[in-house]
């Protein structure tokens, strides 16, 4: 189990949060453009690294808020968290 | 006036019984008046809502405020960056605090069928909660003045330690899945 560190609530067991992937895909300025392949890239292709990802969360058991964490993929070591619209911070 | 019956009204005797003991006071407090607010805590309109319920609303994260007394009193605990929940006797008028946010941007929700209140009480109460609640409940850090919402059993609850216990408002068809539980918890405390 993990112990996730909500930027409101502070830390809380894994089990009161969703999942939300890879954070700061950015929607594309115009969808309508772009080709079938562009599209599919966009919904379904994700980075998939070993080491520390930025990817959202939402504590839906507590405040309800989304944010993102930096979480590494190989130790599940947390390495910071921050809400919507900070900028990302650099990993340590 | 229509038959009303609480969630968990089911259960009073059987609350009643497990509170005989030193250890440990249930019971369910039926029909508490809630209140969903949600504003932006920087507006002059939080302002204006905090005058409407007497007490300003609390802008800490998981910190709650308790003013009044009798048919007056409200509990405003936090449950958001912009959303609280007004827990208070039934009867309390809701329009009080809708005038205060007038026509600005926000919303004012009665919610008091959402959730019934129990009260955990007693010498014992924070070790029966904590049979299901992982979250540190000892009064240096969970007392009276904070808030959490959290799972206790695996049911989502909103927590808020008082100086006469715990109350622990909990989703109406989630009721009697918890009260159930917490009995069946209270069993070794209980003489």
């Amino acid at each position: 189990m993990l112990l996730i560190p909500c930027p409101w609530c502070g830390p809380r067991e894994e089990a009161e949060f969703h999942y939300g992937g890879q954070a700061h895909v950015a929607y594309p300025e115009d969808p309508a453009a772009l080709s079938d392949e562009e599209w599919a890239r966009y919904l379904f292709f994700r980075d998939n690294p070993k080491g520390v990802f930025a990817e959202r969360w939402s504590h839906s058991a507590g405040c309800r808020r989304w944010f993102n964490a930096l979480r590494d993929t190989a130790t599940n070591q947390i390495h910071g968290v921050y809400r919507v619209g900070e900028p990302r911070p650099v990993a340590s | 006036m229509a038959e009303r019956r609480s969630p968990a009204a089911a259960y009073a005797g059987r609350f009643e019984a497990a509170s005989r003991g030193e250890a440990l006071r249930l019971a369910e407090l039926p029909f508490l008046t809630q209140i969903d607010v949600r504003v932006d805590p920087s507006s002059p309109a939080a302002g204006d809502i905090g005058d409407a319920l007497g007490v300003p609303l609390p802008v800490e994260p998981g910190t709650a405020v308790r003013a009044g007394s009798g048919a007056d009193e409200v509990t405003v605990a936090w449950l958001g960056p912009d959303e609280w929940l007004v827990v208070a006797p039934e009867g309390h008028r809701l329009e009080l605090l809708r005038k205060g946010l007038g026509d600005r941007h926000g919303s004012i929700v009665d919610v008091s069928a959402q959730r019934t209140t129990l009260l955990v009480a007693g010498p014992r109460a924070r070790d029966l909660l904590a049979h299901g609640c992982a979250l540190d409940l000892h009064p240096s850090v969970f007392g009276p003045g904070a808030c959490a919402q959290t799972t206790l059993a695996r049911a989502q609850v909103v927590l808020i330690p008082r100086e006469d216990g715990f109350l622990v408002l909990v989703r109406s068809s989630f009721a009697a899945y918890l009260a159930e539980w917490l009995l069946d918890a209270a069993a070794e405390y209980v003489a």
